[in-house]
C-alpha cells in the first residue's frame, strides 16, 4: 500500500518536472500526455472527481505498459507525446453550398448513393430546417425517453447517470486491459451511452448519426451499451461516407453488457481514410470492443464491415458468462492498396450450453495484407458449449496476402468446436470468364465480392446492407484487371 | 460471319500463331484439330479477347466489325461464346446470379428489356432440360466443386441460355463419359437448329464428337498455321493415321516441332 503511494508520488513529481499548468480557458491542450493534461481534460468536461480519479488510475497503469507488437501489421512508431489529447469540440466551418465541397468527396457520395440532404450534413454544408439533424434527434429522444431508454453522449451520462456509469464503465474492458484500452480510459473524449431498461425492446435502430453532439467525438471514443433483463437494442456505428480525419491514431473502446435474456446487436461500418495508394496519411484504427453476456440466455452479435483505415486492429469479442448465452461475430474486412488489417474475434465460453458463431470474410486486393485472428476458449465449466467458425479469404490479384490465425483452447470435453477455412483467388482467369459471358470487369468484381459477403450482409439492417455493398465496390474500384 | 486474316500472334516474345486464315459463314460447322500445343486454344482466346497475347499482324472481323478493338464483354454481347477448355471456378457467385447477370447484360446490349426473376426462371427451366443439368448445381457457386464432366456440361448449359450467334467449343468433349458426350453434342445441335444462321467452331482431338456434331469443314492447325483443310473425311483420316503424315507433307521432320 505505502509503496504504491510512493510510486504514484514519485511519478507525480517527475511529471511536474515539465512544470506547466494548463490554462483551463484554452481550447486545446498542449501536445503530450501527463497527469495535468488528464486533469485538464476532466475539468474541461466538467467531470466529477471519481471520473478524474478513474482516468488517472488508467493513466498510471498505462505508463507501466508496453505497446503490443504481436499483431501482423507494420507501422512506424507512434510518438505519444506528439498528440494533442484534448481540443474543444469545434463547430465545423459551415460551407454555404455543395459547390464549395471537394468534388472528389461529392463523387464518392454519389457513388454511394447518399441523399443530397445527408451529403450536406456530412460535408458540413448548412442545411435547412426540414432535415436538421438536431431536430431529428430531438424527436427520437422524446420517443425513447417515454420508454425509459437512455441514449446520450458519454459526457452527459457521466453527469446525469453516474450510478450506471460507475457500475458498468470498465466492467467489460477494465482500464488495465491492454495498452490502447488503458490509453483510451485515461483520455477518452466522448462516445455513446445507451441503457435499455428491463423488458424494453428498443423500437428503432440507434445510431451515432442521430445523436446530438455526435460530431467530434475525436480519436478516443468510448461507448457503453447496457441491455437490462429481457431488453433488446440494435446499434449502428459509423457510416459509409468516407471519414477524413487529421488524427492519425484512433483508439476506441466499446463495452456491451447483456443481462438475463437481453440481446444487443452491434453493427459497424468503418470507412476511415486509408491513405493514398502508398498508404501515406491513413488512419491507425486500434479498437477494443467487447461484450459480456452476463445474464442467462443473453445474446450479443457483432457485425462489422471494415473497409477503411491504413491499419485496422480489432477483435470484437464476447464473454459468454450466462448459461445458454450466445455470441456471434460476422465480419467483412476489405483491404486494398497498402492497407493492413488484423482483425477477428474472441469467444470466451464460461457458462453452460453457451454457443458462438464466427463468420469472417477477408478480402485482400492491391498490395494489402489481411489477417484473421480468432480465439475460441471453452472454460472448464462450459458444459455442452458449441462453436462454429468459418473463415474465408478472398484474394484479388497476386500481390496481396491473407493470413489466418485461429487459436483454440478447450478445457471441457463435452464441447463441440468446428472450424472451416477457405482461401480463393480471383485472378485474370475468373475475370475473363465473366467478361466472356458479357459481364464487364467492374461488375464482375462486384458480383464476386457481394456474393462472397452475402452471409455477413444479411446480418446488417437492410439499408445499411445496401450501402455496405456499394461501399465495397467503390473501395475496390480499379483493383482487378 | 467470322473472318480471320493472316493472323500472327505471340505470347511473351514467343510466336504462336503464324498466319491463320479462316472464314466461317452463318450456319456452318468448322472443326479444328491438331496436335497439342499447336495453337488451337490460343486462337480461340484471341477471338474471345483474352489479354496477354500480342497480335503482330492480321485481322479478325465478326459480321464486318473489327473484333480486335472490342472489349471481351462486347464480343460476347455481339454473339461470340467460348466454351472453355478449362472452365474456372468462381467462388461466391451462384450459377443462377451469374447467368441472370450475363443474360441481362447481353439483352441490354441488344436493346431488349431485362428479364425479371420469373421470366429468367422460366428460361432456365426450359434450357436445363436440354443438357440435363441438375437443379442443385444451379444454386452452387459457378463451377465450384463441379466434376470435370459437370463443368463441361455447365458450359453447354450456358451456351443454351445465352444463345449466341457463334459458339466456339474448346475441347468440350474431353473428360466426358459416353452418355455425357451425347448430351453435350445434343445440346450443341439444339443450339444450331434454333436458326439457320448459328455457326459453330469445334476444337477437338477426337473424331468421335464429330459423329454427333457433323462438321462442314475440318482444319488441321499445326505449328501456328492451318496446314490442311477438308471435309469430315479428313477427321476420319487423322484418326486413322495420326499427324505424322501431315508434318511430313509440311516438310517438317516428324515428332519435332
Ligand atoms: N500464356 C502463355 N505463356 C507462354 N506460352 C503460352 C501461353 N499460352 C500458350 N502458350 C504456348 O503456346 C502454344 C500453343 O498453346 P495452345 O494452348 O494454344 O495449344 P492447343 O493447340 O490448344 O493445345 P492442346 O491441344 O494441348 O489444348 C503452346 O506451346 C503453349 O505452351
Ligand atoms: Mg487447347
Amino acid at each position: 500500500m505505502s509503496t504504491e503511494i510512493k510510486t504514484i508520488e514519485k511519478m507525480a513529481n517527475t511529471e511536474y518536472k515539465y512544470g506547466f499548468v494548463t490554462d483551463i480557458e484554452a481550447d486545446e491542450a498542449p501536445k503530450g500526455l501527463n497527469e495535468d493534461i488528464i486533469r485538464f481534460i476532466s475539468a474541461k468536461k466538467g467531470e466529477p472527481e471519481w471520473m478524474t480519479q478513474w482516468r488517472l488510475k488508467a493513466y498510471r497503469h498505462w505508463l507501466t505498459m508496453k505497446e503490443p507488437s504481436w499483431q501482423n501489421v507494420k507501422y512506424s512508431p507512434i510518438d505519444y507525446q506528439d498528440i494533442v489529447y484534448y481540443s474543444a469540440p469545434k463547430q465545423k466551418k459551415k460551407l454555404n453550398s455543395m459547390e464549395e465541397v471537394d468534388p472528389k468527396l461529392v463523387q464518392t457520395f454519389d457513388k454511394l448513393g447518399i441523399p443530397l440532404e445527408e451529403q450536406k450534413i456530412l460535408a458540413g454544408v448548412a442545411v435547412d430546417a426540414v432535415f436538421d439533424s438536431v431536430s431529428v434527434a430531438t424527436t427520437y429522444k422524446e420517443k425513447l425517453s417515454e420508454l425509459g431508454i437512455i441514449f446520450c453522449s458519454m459526457s452527459e451520462a457521466i453527469k446525469n447517470h453516474p450510478d450506471l456509469v460507475k457500475k458498468y464503465l470498465g466492467s467489460v474492458v477494465p482500464y488495465t486491459d491492454n495498452f490502447f484500452a488503458s490509453l483510451n480510459s485515461a483520455v477518452f473524449s466522448d462516445g455513446s451511452f445507451i441503457y435499455i431498461p428491463k423488458g424494453v425492446r428498443c423500437p428503432m435502430e440507434l445510431s451515432t448519426y442521430f445523436r446530438i453532439n455526435a460530431e467530434n467525438t475525436g480519436q478516443f471514443e468510448r461507448t457503453l451499451i447496457i441491455a437490462d433483463e429481457g431488453a433488446y437494442v440494435s446499434y449502428l456505428e459509423g457510416c459509409t461516407a468516407p471519414m477524413r480525419d487529421t488524427n492519425q491514431l484512433h483508439a476506441a473502446v466499446v463495452e456491451l453488457v447483456a443481462l438475463d435474456n437481453a440481446q444487443v446487436k452491434y453493427s459497424t461500418v468503418q470507412n476511415w481514410y486509408a491513405g493514398d495508394v502508398n498508404g501515406v496519411g491513413g488512419i491507425y484504427n486500434f479498437v477494443t470492443k467487447r461484450g459480456a453476456c452476463r445474464g442467462k440466455s443473453s445474446k450479443i452479435s457483432w457485425t462489422q464491415v471494415e473497409t477503411g483505415s491504413a491499419i485496422t486492429w480489432k477483435y470484437p469479442s464476447c464473454i459468454l458468462q450466462g448459461d445458454n448465452s450466445i455470441g456471434e461475430f460476422y465480419s467483412v474486412a476489405l483491404t486494398n492498396n497498402m492497407q493492413q488489417a488484423d482483425t477477428g474475434t474472441k469467444m470466451i465460453h464460461i457458462g453452460k450450453n453457451t454457443r458462438s458463431t464466427i463468420v469472417s470474410k477477408g478480402i485482400s486486393a492491391g498490395r494489402s495484407q489481411n489477417s484473421y485472428r480468432g480465439l475460441v476458449k471453452i472454460g472448464p465449466k462450459a458444459e455442452g458449449a458449441r462453436n462454429f467458425s468459418q473463415c474465408d479469404s478472398l484474394l484479388l490479384g497476386d500481390k496481396c496476402g491473407a493470413h489466418t490465425f485461429p487459436y483454440l483452447e478447450v478445457d471441457n470435453p463435452t464441447a463441440t468446436v468446428e472450424h472451416e477455412a477457405t482461401t480463393s483467388k480471383i485472378g485474370e482467369d475468373q475475370i475473363f470468364y465473366l467478361n466472356q459471358r458479357g459481364i464487364k470487369t467492374e461488375d464482375a468484381v462486384n458480383l464476386i465480392v457481394n456474393g462472397y459477403c452475402k452471409e455477413v450482409f444479411k446480418e446488417l439492417p437492410m439499408e445499411f446492407a445496401v450501402e455496405a455493398q456499394r461501399l465495397l465496390s467503390v473501395s475496390l474500384e480499379g483493383s482487378v484487371g | 460471319m467470322l473472318t480471320v486474316k493472316d493472323l500472327y500472334a505471340s505470347v511473351e516474345e514467343k510466336e504462336i500463331l503464324k498466319g491463320i486464315n479462316l472464314k466461317v459463314n452463318p450456319g456452318e460447322v468448322h472443326a479444328i484439330m491438331g496436335p497439342n500445343g499447336s495453337g488451337k486454344s490460343t486462337l480461340a482466346s484471341i477471338i474471345a479477347g483474352r489479354e496477354g497475347y500480342s497480335v503482330t499482324n492480321g485481322s479478325v472481323t465478326f459480321e464486318g466489325k473489327d473484333l480486335l478493338s472490342m472489349s471481351p464483354e462486347d464480343r460476347a454481347r455481339e454473339g461470340i461464346f467460348l466454351a472453355f477448355q478449362y472452365p474456372v471456378e468462381i467462388p461466391g457467385i451462384s450459377n443462377a446470379t451469374f447467368l441472370k447477370t450475363a443474360v441481362n447484360e447481353i439483352r441490354k446490349y441488344k436493346g431488349l428489356e431485362e428479364l425479371d426473376a420469373m421470366e429468367f426462371l422460366a428460361l432456365i427451366r426450359e434450357k436445363m432440360k436440354i443438357v440435363g443439368i441438375d437443379q442443385t448445381l444451379f444454386s452452387r457457386p459457378v463451377n465450384h466443386g463441379f466434376s470435370g464432366g459437370e463443368k463441361k456440361r455447365n458450359e453447354i448449359f450456358q451456351l443454351a441460355v445465352l444463345d449466341p450467334k457463334l459458339a466456339i467449343l474448346d475441347e468440350t468433349d474431353s473428360g466426358l463419359d459416353i452418355d455425357a458426350l451425347k448430351i453435350v453434342a445434343n445440346g450443341v445441335n439444339v443450339f444450331k437448329q434454333q436458326s439457320k444462321e448459328k455457326a459453330v467452331i469445334v476444337v477437338t482431338h477426337y473424331q468421335r464428337l464429330l459423329d454427333y456434331i457433323v462438321p462442314d469443314y475440318v482444319h488441321v492447325l499445326y505449328n501456328g498455321r492451318i496446314v490442311k483443310s477438308g471435309t469430315k473425311e479428313l477427321a476420319l483420316e487423322l484418326e486413322e493415321r495420326g499427324y505424322d503424315w501431315i508434318k511430313e507433307e509440311n516438310n517438317i521432320p516428324a515428332s519435332t516441332k
